[in-house]
């Protein structure tokens, strides 16, 4: 099966010089959930636009669903499915009027306009909000209906960009929800986020974009993987008995050094399974244990690892 | 694309019924210019020069308060698109699998229905203060004719400008410039009225055979060479802004 999105050498150049996207490769699989994972300014938004028909690239190729984004875009505009960042929707107008409007727009016969309109309300969960108008929504019922009007022409592809940037967590959730729904319908979603935890819940498979460059791709637990393995974190009692943690936790791992007097870590590359013998080796070392935690590799790690920055505080500030 | 552009026309028609702020001023602003004109100025009928068989000046000023209103109209019509693209809305249109010219023409749809409001509005308000149609309805059907035809070009002017400006404020102080082009044209008093360089330049200025055109049934019956020129006039108009507004939006697309 071909690609649904393929990218090679995507660039794009504004006036005055500046490369917002510096010649990304990116190939997604149907059916497949792509992460695109990048802070502020990275490029997200840019390749995304490109992909989506609305900027045209300055160099290399890109094909979604099969087209050519630029020399097929009407083709490719009729496959895709769109939910751009900030939720952009017509405030003077009600959920019911906007989604009919796009499925007129997407082609759908009239005689089908309002019952496909009422059932994709329905399933974003807006019935009861359908004869508002627009303006009067939240920030996440804004998203549910830019939502359902990606979908209104059940898209073969769908690009999300930054779906759930500003919204409270029961929102975020119930939009994951709802992409977890699309892949399992066999949806290709190609998903642009600065929340890390994000990125992990839902993606496949995760590109990081950093200055326009796509610096590292792969399964969150592949690239999770690459940058180093669990660690136990364990805090002792006292500080007394902290030679004789060292030297109890070096038989399983290299113990990091911690600045904490209270605090050693020991890498454990088969993880949570490493607890118990810990347990009883410090115990039988004499070794009192405050409390003991098992810490993965975020994709924190991952992004700094590979951009040198952490995206974290980047989100947060967003 | 008809289907496409009949559903925009639709949704920017109850835009503009959903925002009186935009609304109001259409006809606000022309109606007080009108009375200003009419209360202060209608002696003007008894300068040597001025037509001796007008009805009256209220008569005569109707058609400068139409083309004004119009010509806010064009204003309207820009600046809701600048508030799409500011706002978005216009990047989901352009992903939307339509013939993008759609849009823009879906815009000028709506204008040009609103423009038919804009004149029977001022054709009402004339009738309600004594004004005549002379040409009666045959003369009112072709007043509004031209006036749908002059405003869709205006309607095309204000979307050229927002989709070149992309901001509503921009379009907003730019578009009144177009209101020093309607001072210096006979809309508001005869040619033979004015005094040079104001003549000369009405004498080549659309707005005067756009206005004179839309008079000429009101204070006349029908008569084929001021109503030809009018058509001729507004025609013009409307050919030359949709087609820079088409190129705007081709402008657009490449940049963006």
């Amino acid at each position: 099966m071909p690609p649904a999105i393929q990218a090679v050498g995507l660039e794009r150049e504004f006036k005055g010089g500046v490369k917002a996207v510096a010649g990304i490769d990116i190939e997604v699989a149907a059916g497949e959930v792509y992460g695109f994972l990048g802070p502020n300014g990275a490029g997200k938004t840019t390749t995304v636009r490109m992909l989506v028909t609305l900027l045209r690239p300055t160099g290399g190729s890109a094909t979604v669903a099969g087209f050519d984004v630029a020399t097929r875009p009407a083709d490719v505009r009729r496959q895709i499915g769109v939910a751009l960042q900030e939720a952009a929707l017509d405030p003077l107008m009600t959920g019911r009027e906007l989604i009919e409007l796009q499925a007129t727009l997407h082609g759908i016969p009239p005689r089908q306009v309002a019952a496909r309109g009422r059932e994709l309300i329905e399933r974003v969960g807006l019935a009861n909000a359908q004869d508002r108008r627009v303006g009067t929504y939240s920030g996440g019922m804004r998203r549910r209906l830019d939502l359902a009007m990606a979908l209104i022409h059940s898209p073969s592809v769908l690009f999300l960009d930054e779906p759930t940037t500003g919204l409270d967590p029961v929102s975020r959730v119930t939009l994951w929800d709802e992409v977890r729904r699309l892949k399992a319908d066999g949806t290709t979603v190609f998903l642009t986020t600065q929340y890390l935890e994000e990125a992990d819940q839902l993606a496949d498979r995760l590109g990081i974009i950093s200055g326009g460059l796509l610096v590292a791709e792969g399964t969150p637990s592949a690239l999770k993987a690459e940058v180093g393995s669990p660690h136990l974190d364990v805090r002792l009692a006292g500080t007394d008995s902290l030679a004789a943690a060292r030297e109890a936790l070096g038989r399983f791992g290299l113990v990091r050094p911690t600045s904490d007097p209270c605090r050693v870590s020991v890498a454990v590359p088969d993880g949570a399974s490493a607890i118990a013998p810990v347990v009883r080796a410090l115990d039988d070392a004499g070794v009192l244990i405050a409390s003991l935690d098992v810490v993965e590799p975020t994709l924190d790690d991952v992004f700094l690892a590979k951009t040198g920055e952490r995206l974290a505080d980047d989100a947060a500030a967003a | 694309m008809t289907r496409a552009v009949l559903a925009l026309a639709r949704r920017a028609l109850r835009n503009v019924l959903r925002r009186p702020q935009f609304v109001a001023p259409l006809v606000v602003f022309p109606s007080l210019m009108l009375a200003a004109n009419v209360g202060g100025l209608s002696r003007t009928t008894s300068l040597p020069g001025f037509p001796t068989d007008v009805h009256g000046f209220l008569d005569f000023q109707l058609a400068a308060a139409i083309t004004q209103s119009l010509l806010l109209g064009g204003v309207s019509a820009g600046i809701a698109v600048a508030l799409e693209i500011e706002g978005g809305f216009f990047d989901r249109l352009l992903a939307a699998p339509i013939p993008r010219i759609a849009i823009v023409l879906g815009r000028l749809a709506a204008t040009s229905v609103i423009a038919v409001a804009q004149v029977a509005y001022f054709l009402a308000l004339g009738l309600i203060f004594g004004a005549q149609i002379r040409a009666g309805i045959p003369g009112a059907l072709l007043v509004a004719a031209i006036g749908a035809l002059a405003g869709t070009g205006f309607g095309a002017l204000g979307v050229m400008l927002a989709l070149r400006a992309r901001s509503a404020s921009t379009v907003q102080g730019i578009f009144p410039l177009v209101f020093v082009v309607l001072f210096v044209s006979s809309a508001f008093f005869p040619r033979q009225l004015l005094q040079s360089p104001a003549r000369q330049i009405a004498r080549y200025n659309p707005l005067s055979y756009l206005a004179d055109g839309m008079r000429d049934p009101i204070i006349h019956t029908v008569r084929a060479t001021p109503v030809l020129d009018g058509f001729a006039a507004a025609a013009g108009i409307a050919a030359v802004a949709i087609a820079l507004s088409v190129l705007a939006l081709r402008g657009r697309l490449g940049d963006t």
